[in-house]
């Protein structure tokens, strides 16, 4: 341990209003290392010592400590691995491993533990989803903590500071700890946690999700941002400005609490609202509620204050600041997720200076003021040596989430590719500083672009459909904000809107799920106020929202929609409902298993193309409901947020789908239209087409055109497929075309040599799936929702994959088999699950032929001609009568029957209601009784069915 | 009361018979007007089965709840009426009161009018924008239409997430799905709903009875008692005529019934003048002798001047070309029917014919005809003229 040298060190003001007790924290000794890379500098230890109290206590890593949190009785513990700070010093940082408190473990989990546990008993907290880097200005104190072997008894209750450790804690299970990892103190400081794939430096918003009703207030304990609904204001300033700072904080420390008292029922509620979970409390003294901006623009001077105050705050580590923004303007509470410490600058900024747009133009100077500390902050967030730089940057994207579902996606995804994320974060850095100074409305999609910009292919799927969700809600959060606020670099379109929105809604049933199903497993907090409130909200925003490009091609330029609802769609309320919902085929899912060599090749070829800009063709093939379409907008989508990202040059993407037109010429009709927005006739837009394809142009982009149904583009000459495959070997064309259709061989069938070849020979063939493959499909769109058996989802996977393959069906009788399994009473063995019995019964359902059934329900007189028909056709040895034949054959086994024989013109009427339902194929009927009666059902049909009802 | 209640004024409280399936549809079409999940669904069962009458209950017990009401689109199509999908695109526009529609009527062409309707669609998403029920009567017809280009557009956007949608779809025909193209009816979620009358003959009785009950709140107490005990004796002798035809409904007696089942055929012939008759006979000996061959004028005339040889009757010695009149006119009722369409190039005399009638149905109408001639049914019964 060295000492002295405090010439670095800072000194740091705390008020605590309520504690009334001051901290100050520094450095003790010089920099033990200096991470060149990191630019970050460890210390060995920190001395905190307590205003107003004699003496000082010196934490050193390997220490135990205990750190503060929501819950003043049982603050956080943890075991310090080390100090790092930057070199302006602005920012101490403790790396820890944490450990958890029994009463932070969530309820339910608790029985878990088999026994009752020791009040001072602690557990080794093995999760991921907690941000294990602190600020170490807000650790209070240190405190012991022992380890006890599993099997010996706990000691007597004796110090009181003394906590124990028997068992480590990873969010679902307890274990036994490994002394080891007692034993070994500062280990990890060696290797900086980013490094470690999989590493804890999760953002906490996940975190102890499942710590939930105890409410531990985790990690990011950041001690700026610690502010109690207002009640607390902590303003730092530099050392060179410390006098000035001093006074500053005074000031601020005023107007705060002068606007604290105003806003602090709002506040609360507010606040309170948020799940305990959430981080509520880390709200930012400017930027919280929007009355408290109102009162700000009541003085001019207050004004000042306010703007000293975000100075404060954004010069510190505010940055970090999670905050929970309580949006009155879009009637749902906006909860920004918080954020762990330091990562990046931009976003915080965002939600504030957003807040300052819409604030009057009076608040104009504060706005500028904000961006111009932005620009500021640039160098100073890069020379942070945060250890999540990587992670915080990537999850920036999400302050605007109002929820936390996608991050938790994030989570499974992260678990894949997190080295990955984590490199392309370190290189974002650079870029993110010309970012910076970009529209800071731009600012955070760009960084997401950037920090993405290195995912490879290999991880483009997962990470791209990522981004694309947080880029969605994104969006649509910032359409919220502000309306102005999203510019050409992002303009949420109509699908992004709807995948947000679709998020919302599963958001809401898992959450849903968890209330009713008591799992708090992965869980994300939310508000519960905010469910009912956001509904509402969305119709307006989307209607009135200009960012729809398209508008309709009518002649009167009405806007097509469906009159929006007079009531929100309700959610559903079980497991089974939100399972039902999952396997709807309309849930995009978040990626498509088992196509993944398909959407490789796919990727590969369009990139290409865009890369290199030329043009080309592709044929994909395959029967229906094998993913192809969903494939290529997949692909689509990556390819598109890769052009965000700058990697490859933009390019508009325009679908087309044979189906959805009247006339293969339509086809041009509505390429024009999708390119250029312009109406023209078939020919004239052929035209157009023709010239914009042939002839260079200055700056031109890849077009990607999609056809769907390319068979159904068949015309007798051909012309329009001719001039689909022709364009992209033309020189200045730069389109890509990809053709679907459900044929493989339909180059070779339907078309003409010259189109054929010009078609070219990369093609693609999507293969029925698997029973293994549907399987996989459900289970990942069921995404962990507990509603089938094993057994089942076999059954259901291998008999499709028997018949077709289609995972349309496959959904769809999964669907049906939720349905009858919530109709069927609860049996009291029953689990609840969807089980062998209810799959059958929607199996059978689904391929027994009707025909059986519709025999034995029909009358007695359709039951005797149908036997008369057989008999007939045996005594011929034709599978072909006439109803005069029949109608002999037909008397006479009336006869024996014992009943009234049918006049002709019954007997015709009974043919002909066997003929509607087509198990008679008949012919006209004017024919009358010479009219030929043919079989639609096999005779072995006819004959079982007769011979069970008989039975 | 009964003529309201046959005429299909109105909707029987309760389904009879088919509650499995009415509590399934109605399940379905709540989950869609109230969760926004998008559906569709085949109605199949043969005519007379209640379809549309489950159909009518579901929708009126959906609207009752209550916050569905204001809620749910409905359009109703027709195959026989929107023959093609031009016409149903604007039915449907029409129904939807979307914007493009002025006065009732819509405007722009068929691709227009596609491209809106699906632009319409898509913009919809599943917790904002209202449920819309399409109700197609007469599935089968519209799978007919041209690509099915209506079908899949409609089962396209019940299976992606756009507007929410439930598409009931009405048939009788029990093989609809195999009308589908692939690729639509992949898109289709394969639940059928089959209504088929599974009633035992006893459960049938007791809902004819209950149908043709009087309600007790009826005014005339004694009347209402009656009619009561009357039903019942009817229903006693209805057992007799429905045995063997349970499907058509006889309506009240056994007079109706007779009425509902007669042979229109026999009917025919007992308006039919001697001659004719005679020629009728001589084509059944015709068929007779060369099974069931097609024969012509000639033929027939032959047979005809035969028997009258051997009767050596004259009041039945008619000119050919009286007799030749008479079989145009067995023509005209349908009764005999020539054996090709080309009419024009054969003389009419020996133009090929086919019997249209059976031998029963002769002798029947024979035994019934009123002051026939006895040598004609003698002749008739003859096995050889």
């Amino acid at each position: 341990m060295q000492h002295s040298v405090q010439s670095r060190c800072k000194i740091m003001v705390r008020y605590f209003t309520r504690l009334r007790v001051r901290r100050v924290y520094k450095w003790d000794g010089t920099p033990s290392s200096f991470d060149r890379k990191l630019k970050t500098y460890f210390f060995d230890s920190l001395n905190i010592s307590v205003e107003g109290q004699p003496g000082m206590t010196t934490v050193t890593p390997g220490q135990y400590v205990l750190i503060e949190g929501d819950n003043e009785d049982n603050p956080f513990v943890a075991k310090l691995l080390k100090f790092f700070g930057d070199e302006s010093n602005q920012q101490k940082k403790a790396l820890v491993q944490w450990f958890v408190r029994v009463c932070e473990v969530p309820h339910n989990k608790k029985k878990l533990l088999g026994r009752s546990p020791h009040p001072q008993e602690v557990f080794y907290y093995l999760g991921h989803t907690c941000d294990n880097e602190i600020d170490a200005e807000s650790i209070l104190n240190t405190v012991q903590v022992q380890y006890v072997p599993v099997d010996a008894p706990f000691p007597e209750p004796g110090i009181k500071d003394t906590l124990y450790v028997k068992l480590s804690w990873d969010t679902k299970t307890f274990k036994d700890l490994d002394p080891a990892l007692m034993q070994d103190t500062p280990v990890p400081a060696s290797t900086p946690p980013r490094l470690k794939p999989a590493s804890p430096c999760s953002p906490p918003a996940a975190a102890l999700v499942s710590l939930g009703s105890v409410g531990r207030k985790m990690p990011t304990p950041d001690p700026m941002v610690m502010r109690r609904a207002g009640s607390v204001s902590r303003t730092r300033g530099p050392v060179s400005a410390s006098k000035a700072g001093n006074n500053e904080a005074e000031s601020v420390h005023s107007a705060a609490k002068l606007s604290a008292s105003k806003t602090l029922s709002t506040k609360r509620r507010g606040s309170s609202g948020v799940t305990p979970g959430v981080r509520k409390k880390l709200q930012l003294s400017i930027g919280d509620s929007p009355e408290k901006i109102m009162s700000r623009k009541d003085g001019l001077c207050e004004l000042l204050d306010e703007e000293v105050d975000s100075e404060k705050a954004l010069v510190t580590k505010l940055n970090s600041s999670p905050r929970s923004l309580h949006h009155g303007y879009s009637l749902s509470p906006v909860r920004s997720d918080h954020r762990p410490p330091n990562s990046l600058g931009g976003y915080p900024l965002k939600p504030t200076s957003i807040m300052l747009d819409r604030l009057s133009p009076t608040a104009l100077g504060e706005q500028d003021f904000s961006r111009d500390m932005l620009l500021g902050m640039a160098p100073l967030i890069l020379e942070d040596e945060v250890f999540e730089a990587g992670l915080p940057t990537g999850t920036a994207k999400t302050p605007k989430k109002r929820q936390a579902t996608p991050r938790r996606k994030y989570f499974h995804e992260k678990a894949t590719t997190p080295s990955r994320r984590k490199d392309s974060a370190m290189t974002a850095r650079e870029p993110s500083l010309g970012v910076l100074a970009e529209e800071d409305s731009e600012s955070s999609p760009m960084q997401l672009v950037v920090t993405s910009s290195r995912s490879k292919r290999k991880s483009a799927q997962l990470v791209a459909s990522r981004i694309r969700k947080q880029l969605n809600l994104m969006g649509d959060a910032q359409e919220l904000h502000s309306d102005d606020g999203d510019d050409d670099c992002f303009t949420p379109s109509k699908k992004d809107l709807h995948h947000s929105s679709e998020e919302d809604l599963e958001d809401e049933e898992v959450s849903k799920s968890e209330e009713t199903a008591g799992k708090t497993t992965r869980g994300r907090l939310r508000r519960a106020s905010t469910t009912p409130a956001r509904t509402p909200r969305k119709p307006p925003s989307k209607k009135a929202t200009p960012s729809t490009p398209r508008t309709p091609r009518t002649p009167r330029h009405a806007t097509p929609s469906i009159p929006s609802r007079t009531l929100p769609a309700r959610k559903p309320g079980n497991v089974l409902e939100e399972a039902r919902a999952r396997l709807h085929v309309s849930s995009v899912p978040e990626s498509l298993p088992c196509r993944e060599q398909e959407f490789q090749d796919i990727y590969n070829f369009v990139e290409s193309k865009v890369m290199d800009g030329t043009g080309g063709c592709m044929y994909i093939s395959g029967v229906p409901g094998t993913g192809k379409t969903a494939t290529v907008h997949e692909v689509i989508r990556c390819l598109q947020h890769a052009s965000d990202m700058d990697e490859i040059p933009t390019f508009r993407f325009v679908e087309i789908n044979g189906m959805k037109m009247t006339d293969p010429h339509q086809a041009y009709v509505q390429i024009l239209q999708k390119l250029t927005d312009q109406k023209a006739t078939a020919d004239h837009a052929a035209a157009l087409l023709e010239k914009m394809f042939s002839n260079p142009a200055p700056k031109k982009e890849t077009t990607v055109l999609l056809v769907d149904e390319l068979d159904l583009l068949w015309t007798r000459k051909q012309n329009v497929m001719y001039n689909l495959f022709d364009w992209p070997t033309r020189r200045h064309a730069r389109l890509v075309v990809l053709t679907i259709a459900n044929t493989m061989d339909l180059p070779e069938r339907i078309m003409i040599n010259r189109v054929a070849s010009r078609l070219g020979l990369t093609r693609m063939s999507f293969q029925p799936y698997s029973f293994k493959q549907l399987q996989q499909i459900i289970t990942s769109r069921l995404n962990k929702v507990k509603a089938f058996e094993e057994d089942a989802l076999q059954l259901v996977s291998r008999k499709v994959a028997a018949l077709s393959g289609d995972a349309r069906r496959c959904l769809d009788i999964c669907r049906r088999a939720t349905e009858i399994c919530e109709h069927s009473a609860p049996q009291p063995s029953s689990t609840g699950l969807v089980g062998m019995s209810h799959v059958m019964e929607a199996l059978d359902e689904m391929f027994s032929s009707s025909y059986i059934t519709a025999i034995r329900c029909a009358s007695v007189q359709e039951q005797l001609f149908l036997r008369a028909v057989l008999a007939e056709f045996r005594r011929l040895g034709l599978e072909e009568a006439t109803f005069q034949q029949v109608f002999v054959q037909h008397r006479a086994l009336c006869r024996v029957e014992g009943l009234q024989p049918l006049s002709v013109s019954e007997g015709l009427a009974v043919c002909q209601r066997l003929g509607a339902c087509r198990l008679l194929l008949l012919e006209a009927s004017r024919l009358d009784v010479l009219q030929r009666v043919r079989l639609n059902v096999s005779q072995d049909d006819v004959l079982y069915a007769l011979k069970a009802d008989r039975a | 009361i009964l003529r309201q209640r046959f005429c299909h004024q109105r909707l029987p409280e309760k389904p009879m018979g088919i509650e499995s399936q009415h509590k399934h549809l109605l399940e379905l079409l709540r989950r869609t007007a109230v969760h926004g999940e998008s559906n569709s669904v085949l109605i199949v069962g043969p005519r007379g089965s209640g379809k549309t009458m489950l159909l009518k209950c579901v929708l009126r017990d959906l609207l009752e709840v209550k916050d569905v009401n204001k809620n749910v689109l409905q359009v109703h199509l027709n195959g026989l009426l929107q023959t093609d999908d031009r016409i149903a695109l604007k039915e449907i526009t029409r129904q939807l009161n979307l914007e493009n529609v002025v006065g009732d009527k819509v405007f722009g062409s068929f691709a227009e009018n596609l491209a809106f309707l699906l632009e319409a669609l898509k913009k919809g998403d599943r917790s904002s924008s209202r449920p819309v029920l399409f109700i197609l009567d007469e599935f089968d017809l519209f799978a007919h239409h041209k690509n099915q280009t209506l079908l899949y557009n409609l089962l396209d956007v019940s299976q992606s997430a756009q507007a929410p949608v439930a598409v009931i779809g009405l048939t009788c025909r029990l093989d609809v799905l195999e009308l589908l193209e692939k690729r639509v009816k992949s898109r289709f979620s394969h639940r059928q709903i089959h209504l088929l009358s599974s009633l035992s003959f006893r459960q049938y009785l007791d809902n004819v009875i209950l149908q043709l009950s009087l309600p007790p709140d009826f005014a005339d107490a004694k009347f209402f008692e009656e009619w009561n005990d009357s039903i019942k004796n009817v229903s006693e002798v209805l057992h007799q005529v429905s045995v063997c035809k349970p499907s058509i409904k006889p309506t009240d007696l056994l007079e109706a019934s007779r009425v509902c089942v007669a042979d229109s055929k026999a009917n025919i012939l007992h308006g039919l003048s001697v001659l004719e008759l005679c020629l009728i006979i001589a084509m059944k000996h015709l068929s007779d002798i060369y099974e069931g061959e097609p024969f012509n004028f000639q033929m027939v005339h032959n047979e005809f001047k035969k028997f009258l040889q051997r009767k050596s009757q004259s009041i039945y010695n008619f000119d050919k070309p009286v007799v030749m009149k008479a079989f145009e006119h067995l023509q005209q009722l349908e009764l005999i029917k020539s054996v090709d369409g080309s009419t024009g190039k054969i003389h009419k005399e020996y133009q090929l014919m086919k019997l249209m009638l059976d031998h029963n149905q002769i002798m029947e109408a024979l035994q019934k005809y009123p002051q026939c001639p006895t040598d004609v049914k003698q002749w008739a019964l003859s096995a050889f003229g």
